[in-house]
């Protein structure tokens, strides 16, 4: 039987040309060639792929990479270098780099010698693309235990060639020798170069994926603790990387959607003779709600799209509260459901019997996943089969949805994941690959399509608005002894993965689930020991349900910067009302607990605390400080998290304007522990970068809407943070807090998604601290700050 | 209707509408990767190019409205060698997704060429347009300042070559 080959896609093509001595395609097709027979049925390698090369690139069918075949994971080339085929995207955090340096490290060739290809889904495993930070945590354990045995193969294969026991043989940089004899040696280039392994693995699932091989004790990874630059960036900078926007195929045409100009409008009609004029004009789109035009050229589609006469009905009923009004109809609206308390001790009677009860409200927006760039995709109908070139981190997901959005097979379908930027989980509901699938069948051409920065800002995926309503009660010494956390999360059209059912196209042509996948409200994250407490989530709907801009996504931690803002500052509040130092507060809460888990958070959120405090030099006192009489007031402030199992403690310093109510963060410090560092610098980037997103979550992003529309539109109505924003200084301290810190299984946790969490909490903490004033609402724009100030008299 | 551009050294003529915004003209008749719709509403800084010296949003200025020579983030390596620029880039690791790169790397550009040893408060306003979802301003200004270091020395390299 022949197997069926889709070609190299080029990006793949090109980062194996860029390995030097890395065999070129021609030479990888022509070793592989040698052996097609061999390949023939086994299905979805790389290498048997590459075997069938010749036949027309694009022509399908796509069958699925086998998880339990060793070659789909690794092939070593002639040369000895090595290509790792991972089922994984890289959001801008360099994790292909770390791929390489752990998968290098088990298999025993050098770092350098290595490629990583990540994403494409007929050439790499699906491991579910990314998600959650969980890119080292979860996906980096088969990588491991597959390159383990990879190596335990190639030095059972060492021994025959070698005719030395297993026992005898040494292993470095991809050359196999005989202790004590170094003249015999053999090299995994010709032991196996080109050639496939023909290993199975087991495993229930891809994430337990394993060979026999066990993994190596983390005091023998060499290339794990280093910090390696990342491959991906010269590409970046000197304008040579081809990104999913740079896609070009012959024949290829530009489209443009045009979105309802009222949230929940029905498109009653439009007069196509409007934009026959436009040169290049093709044709316009339609089915539901969903309208587009297709031009030639890209300016032609964007002046089409501008140009069209549409008649919109506007629906009925209005389908928001305005942005001014969102935290009362939040508050008032009848949940679409509630969690089960979780209750601890008994938390009515203490609050009776508590000293001093304080309350206070916490409100965090919508803000928007904002990308830097418009939803895009190019989708290329030939040869009956569809391939998008998709920026999708959760590429697979996306083949799925197209594949059930079309009705086409799925095996028809392909998903080529190339760089895009970053939009911290706007692609894990990415609505542009279907849009580009569906317009390429309806075109008989390849189409390319990119959303405008209006459309994408007003209409993109938002992370949900939150009501939080905290109570304490501290007894007569100071000491917290009853808590309760009540929030409500706007968050009831909960869209992601790509479903074809849910994506945004899906829902404008009219298709409904019985029932919208509700989001949900988090508890916090912490394990401060209080006796008794009390935590209740809830879920409340917008009155527009379906088409709406207002849909959540996971925003990086779907909801744990909204619930760490409540649950940090009020922590804050109450160490105020205790008189206590917010360090003495946290630590006499985390110290008073006995209890711990697997990953040991306790003794790590303690850990945390005590290197940020260190770093920062934090002096002990209570907030507020006592304050000056210059123009600008400066505090400090900290809070802290996990996520997951990783564990973080940010420490802000602000400098507040009382003339203007500005707030700069002048200096950030994050204590972060999560477990087994793999690259240094790569983590303290992606941290830096993660607090940085937070601060600007905290300073400046809101997503405001009247009663029809949002009215966030660009970069001036949903504002970011920009240069003047950053901080002077920024540390990052990689803290291990581990019992054991040395354990030779110490386990990788996520990186990014934790340090996002407690930011919004250290800010508005710092700015308390400075000034005396409290302010509860995100984000801290200097308005608010001033108008909170004046309210104070400061 | 046909226009001739000067770009990264070479001369380009290209049949489109006057109107056609330069941006799109770079990136689908030339087929340069650098620069890159971010908003099509100067506000960003991700379409950057360098014309005539000034750091200019080629996603507002129509192809026709262009005099003179454009540079782009290709054309910034001279014989096989990155800019200053790019080098500390790559030395600080600047980058998460890169995206926006462009942006920061040509704004920075026309920054140092017009003032070679700016202050912090001058890199801040000098770069304000240049704005990055990533959050890598601290990693920018920190690489900004790594290459008017690497550029003052290349400097001193040429200038002591003339004297000896």
């Amino acid at each position: 039987m022949t197997t069926v080959f889709t070609g190299i896609p080029k990006h793949v093509e090109d980062m194996l040309a860029s390995l030097g001595g890395t065999p070129s395609r021609r030479n990888l097709l022509n070793s592989a060639g040698l052996l097609v027979v061999s390949f023939a049925g086994v299905g979805a390698s790389p290498v048997a792929r590459a075997a069938d090369a010749a036949e027309p690139a694009g022509a399908g069918p796509y069958t699925d990479p086998d998880f339990h075949q060793l070659d789909s994971w690794i092939v070593i080339h002639e040369d000895s270098s090595a290509t790792f085929y991972v089922g994984k995207t890289d959001c801008g955090q360099g994790t292909g780099t770390s791929f390489r340096q752990i998968m290098s490290d088990e298999l025993d060739v050098a770092y350098d010698r290595t490629t990583c290809i990540m994403g494409s889904t007929d050439i790499t495993v699906d491991q579910g693309g990314s998600g959650g930070s969980t890119a080292m945590e979860r996906d980096s354990w088969p990588m491991r235990r597959a390159a383990a045995e990879a190596r335990r193969v190639l030095v059972e294969m060492g021994s025959v060639r070698l005719d030395a026991p297993v026992s005898q043989l040494a292993v470095s940089a991809g050359v196999i020798t005989v202790k004590g004899d170094p003249s015999r040696k053999v090299t995994y280039g010709e032991l196996i170069g080109g050639r496939r392994f023909n290993v199975a693995l087991s495993g229930a699932n891809i994430n337990a994926a394993t060979g026999v091989a066990a993994v190596k004790p983390v005091q023998e990874l060499k290339n794990v603790g280093l910090s390696p630059q990342r491959y991906d960036i010269p590409p970046k900078v000197d304008g040579s990387l081809e990104w999913a926007v740079d896609v070009r195929l012959p024949g290829m045409v530009h489209a443009r959607n045009i979105k309802p100009p009222v949230a929940g409008a029905r498109l009653a009609g439009f007069d196509e003779s409007s934009v026959r004029g436009v040169p290049g004009f093709l044709k316009v789109v339609s089915k539901g709600n969903y309208l587009a035009v297709v031009c030639e050229r890209e300016e032609q589609a964007i002046q089409a799209a501008a140009r069209l006469k549409v008649n919109w009905e506007k629906p009925a009923k209005a389908p928001f509260p305005t942005s001014e009004n969102l935290f009362n109809y939040i508050r008032e609206a009848t949940p679409t459901s509630s969690s089960r308390p979780i209750v601890v001790g008994n938390p009515e009677v203490a609050f009776a019997g508590a000293a001093k009860v304080i309350e206070a409200d916490y409100d965090v927006p919508f803000q928007g996943h904002t990308a830097f760039s418009g939803a895009h995709a190019t989708a290329d109908p030939s040869n009956g089969q569809m391939t998008v070139y998709s920026n999708d981190m959760k590429s697979y997901g996306m083949r799925r949805g197209v594949a059930e959005f079309l009705g086409m097979p799925r095996e028809k379908v392909r998903v080529v994941w190339m760089e895009g930027p970053q939009g911290f989980g706007r692609t894990a509901a990415d609505d542009a690959g279907c849009e580009a699938a569906y317009l390429a069948k309806e075109i008989g051409r390849p189409v390319r399509i990119q959303w405008m920065r209006s459309e994408e800002t007003a209409w993109d995926t938002k992370s949900p608005a939150f009501a939080v309503r905290m109570k304490g009660g501290l007894d007569g010494a100071g000491n917290l002894i009853a808590l309760d956390y009540n929030a409500r999360a706007a968050d009831y059209n909960h869209v992601g993965y790509n479903e074809a059912d849910t994506v945004l196209i899906a829902q404008l042509m009219g298709i409904r689930r019985a029932k919208p996948a509700e989001g949900s409200a988090a508890t916090p994250s912490e394990m401060y020991a209080i006796p008794h407490r009390q935590m209740t989530t809830h879920v409340v709907s917008m009155p527009l349900v379906w088409e709406t801009p207002l849909r959540t996504g996971n925003l990086r931690d779907p909801n744990g910067p909204q619930s760490t803002f409540a649950s940090e500052s009020f922590i804050d509040e109450l160490a105020a009302a205790a008189k206590a130092d917010p360090l003495e507060f946290r630590m006499q809460l985390l110290t008073a607990g006995t209890s711990e888990d697997g990953g040991f958070r306790r003794a790590r959120s303690i850990a945390v605390l005590k290197a940020a405090a260190e770093a920062y030099g934090w002096e002990r006192r209570p907030s507020p400080i006592s304050r000056g009489t210059g123009e600008l007031l400066t505090g400090r402030g900290m809070a802290y998290s996990f996520r997951g199992q990783t564990v973080v403690a940010e420490i802000a310093e602000v400098e507040v304007n009382r003339r203007t109510g500005h707030v700069w963060a002048k200096r950030l410090v994050c204590a972060h522990d999560c477990g087994l560092v793999i690259n240094p610098q790569s983590l303290r980037h992606t941290v830096e970068c993660a607090m940085l997103h937070s601060l600007s979550r905290a300073l400046h992003e809101e997503v405001q809407f009247d009663s029809e529309k949002v009215t966030s539109v660009d970069w001036y109505s949903h504002p970011t943070l920009t240069h003047a924003d950053a901080p002077e200084k920024i540390d990052v301290v990689l803290a291990n807090g581990d019992p054991h810190p040395d354990r030779s299984d110490l386990a990788p946790y996520g990186a990014g998604e934790a340090a996002c969490k407690p930011m919004l909490a250290a800010v508005a903490n710092a700015i308390f601290d400075a000034t005396g004033v409290r302010i509860r609402r995100i984000p801290l724009r200097a308005p608010r700050v001033l108008a909170a100030l004046n309210a104070a008299k400061v | 209707m046909s226009l001739t551009l000067n770009v990264n050294g070479k001369s380009h003529t290209v049949d489109v509408d006057p109107s056609t915004p330069l941006l799109y003209i770079l990136r689908n008749d030339l087929g340069l990767r650098g620069p890159r719709f971010g908003c099509g509403l100067g506000q960003c800084g991700a379409c950057t190019v360098i014309i005539r010296g000034v750091a200019t949003r080629s996603c507002i200025i129509p192809g026709s409205a262009v005099k003179g020579e454009i540079t782009t983030l290709e054309g910034l390596a001279k014989g096989g060698k990155l800019h200053p620029l790019q080098q500390a880039w790559i030395d600080e690791q600047v980058p998460q997704c890169g995206f926006c790169q462009n942006g920061q790397i040509m704004n920075a550009k026309a920054l140092l060429d017009k003032n070679p040893n700016p202050t912090d408060a001058q890199i801040r306003e000098g770069m304000q347009g240049a704005l990055c979802r990533c959050m890598t301003y601290y990693r920018v200004q920190a690489a900004i300042k790594q290459a008017v270091k690497r550029i003052a020395a290349d400097r001193m390299a040429a200038g002591s070559g003339v004297v000896a």
